[in-house]
């Protein structure tokens, strides 16, 4: 699309910065609020009730850290695809991207197989409060890491095409994001114990 | 191609980010090998002391929080402000058990027949009941 066609919001950056990039930044800050509700309320019970910490040793700080890994890399191939977006290689930076997206995907997976192997073991979203924060916030998180993985596809898509390569680093700003989340979630859940 | 462009003369020279991102995995490690020491500070230190550090790094260097106007960083730091906000003015009624003439009785230690344990029943007009 040329940036004649392009809608007036798109160009306007009264606020110093690009419209969309703002836009992203009020999506971050609204996020601060929905995890930081989750994270604190968790810390609260668990400073709360000692008990607690029976529950969270039956997490596994193995597959956690990998995750961590996971995340941590995908972040860097994001901000890599940002550098490559920033020196107009669209077609490099929708590689990035689609590696990102990858890094999102293992991410599932790995979570999936960990969330298959408790819940088999009886730990379920209803056996207690311990394993609801658990199930909630890992899951929430999950869906930001789906969602984020799709929209990076979008985005790589007409990125290989060397079109709306802004948009690169708009995604990437969401994925660091999701990425300093699990940072904290990790030793939350995994490594308090 | 001319988003490129403007991106291209903000920026002249990109930091190492693959230094960056060793950098954090060592710091990852840490903070999985220092709560094996058991000991509190230690975790608090490395766990969550790191998770601070990791956090900053990532919001610096990746997500380029530095150079954004002030007022972008403002904007979450107000939003982290909230957080604690709602932190400190719900965890006194989640974190305690017992106030002044209040109890939680599932969580309480009083003792069988007294008012706060989960069984008590109370009797009279405090109770309900009418002569």
């Amino acid at each position: 699309m040329s940036s004649a066609a392009r809608p007036i919001a798109n160009l306007r950056s009264a606020t110093g910065i690009p419209t969309g990039r703002l836009a992203v930044w009020w999506v971050v800050a609204s996020e601060i609020v929905i995890f930081g509700g989750i994270l604190a309320s968790y810390i609260m019970f668990r400073l709360a009730h000692d008990a607690w910490t029976v529950q969270a040793a039956n997490t596994n700080t193995t597959i956690g850290a990998i995750n961590t890994f996971v995340l941590l890399t995908s972040s860097l191939f994001a901000v890599l695809g940002h550098a490559n977006a920033v020196d107009g290689n669209g077609k490099r930076a929708a590689f990035f991207l689609r590696l990102t997206a990858l890094g999102g995907a293992i991410f599932i997976a790995i979570k999936s197989y960990e969330w298959y192997t408790e819940i088999s073991h009886g730990f379920t979203i209803t056996s207690n409060t311990f394993w609801s924060f658990y199930y909630t916030a890992a899951g929430l998180h999950a869906l930001h890491v789906i969602a984020g993985a799709v929209i990076l596809l979008l985005i790589a898509r007409d990125a290989a095409k060397n079109l709306e390569l802004h948009r690169v680093e708009l995604i990437g700003i969401y994925w660091h994001f999701v990425d300093i989340v699990w940072i904290f979630l990790f030793p939350l859940l995994y490594i308090a114990k | 191609m001319a988003e490129a462009a403007a991106h291209h003369d903000e920026h002249h020279e990109h930091p190492n980010y693959v230094r960056i991102w060793a950098i954090l995995l060592v710091l990852l490690i840490i903070s999985v090998l220092g709560p094996m020491l058991e000991i509190r500070v230690v975790t608090l230190l490395t766990a969550f002391g790191i998770a601070v550090v990791k956090a900053y790094m990532v919001a610096k260097n990746f997500m380029h929080l530095n150079i954004e106007p002030r007022y972008v960083v403002y904007l979450m730091a107000t939003m982290l402000v909230f957080m604690l906000l709602f932190f400190a003015g719900v965890a006194p009624d989640v974190m305690r058990f017992e106030g002044d003439n209040w109890v939680k009785p599932m969580q309480s230690t009083a003792a069988p027949g007294t008012l706060g344990h989960p069984d008590f029943v109370p009797h009279g007009e405090a109770g309900g009941e009418h002569h």
